[in-house]
């Protein structure tokens, strides 16, 4: 059985960082800067474990799992704030988010 | 071989699923695609001896964390205004496209280095008495007997305030 090498394991990680750095910046409706965010958490993930494997310990893997329970920490708390940020000024839209304060 | 041609086709699926929750208009349908994605990276984790990492990922993130954005998304029923098509970006979008994608090229030229290093076999099978690399067994002996307790601990405190914040924060009275 062939393995699969470090750097195509690199390259998408890659891709999925930047694509969800692109979301990031140019999306407009928070649930979806969101959802960017954890497309860049997952694209980190995915570098943990393909170094993970290319040294043979299990520390990759470890910091994936921690990876995974802060972004579940995050999501909880950031989606919490999604809600009474609608409830307050009934809208996601970023843009429309231009003032601090009450 | 297979697993290889299986990377290469679940990391091609994550990619398109990917850049579907970007371009998507319709917040249920990039929720949809980002599950999809989830799904296809924890393939990908199995074909990398992850094996622990994919199941968690599987109830985790497509399980756990994805019902959440859809309930809030499905509780909010949010009406996007005239929603905008994709071709169609505004000055900071172009701003911002324009910086991930420097960014991008960034990354990639940096793993150029990387392209050439020899891929080392892993030894999966078990060696005096050690678990097998990537199960479960291997990953437990790591986080209770290994260098992480005090992290693992120290995340499930960080659960229990997030938890506690996040009905602190949506509670109407508190």
């Amino acid at each position: 059985m062939e393995a699969v090498g470090l750097t195509p394991v690199l390259v998408v990680s890659t891709a999925l960082f930047t694509l969800g750095v692109i979301g990031v910046l140019t999306r407009k409706n928070a649930l979806i800067v969101f959802m960017s965010v954890e497309l860049m958490l997952n694209g980190v993930n995915l570098a943990f474990v393909g170094f993970s494997r290319q040294t043979g310990s299990m520390d990759g893997h470890v910091f994936a799992i921690f990876v995974m329970a802060v972004a579940a920490a995050e999501a909880a708390v950031g989606l919490a704030l999604v809600i009474l940020l609608f409830r307050n000024r009934l809208t996601v839209q970023l843009d429309d988010l231009d003032r601090m304060g009450g | 071989m297979t697993e290889s041609v299986l990377f290469y086709l679940f990391s091609l699926l994550a990619v398109v699923s990917g850049a579907s929750v970007i371009l998507q208009r319709s917040t249920i349908a990039s929720a949809l695609s980002l599950v999809v994605c989830f799904f296809a990276l924890a393939a990908d984790y199995v074909m990398l001896d992850a094996h622990f990492v994919a199941v968690v990922q599987v109830l985790v993130y497509a399980g756990a964390i994805m019902v959440l954005f859809i309930f809030v998304i499905m509780l909010l029923n949010i009406r996007e205004p005239g929603a905008t098509p994709v071709g169609t970006l505004s000055n900071r979008g172009i701003i911002g496209l324009m910086a991930a994608a420097l960014l991008g090229v960034a990354l990639i030229a940096g793993l150029d280095g990387l392209v050439h290093t020899p891929v080392t076999a892993i030894n999966v099978d078990l060696q005096g008495g050690q678990p097998a690399y990537g199960t479960i067994a291997a990953m437990g002996e790591e986080l209770f007997r290994g260098n992480y307790l005090l992290p693992f601990e120290a995340v499930s405190l960080l659960l229990t305030v997030s938890m506690v914040g996040a009905v602190v924060l949506a509670k109407r009275e508190v």
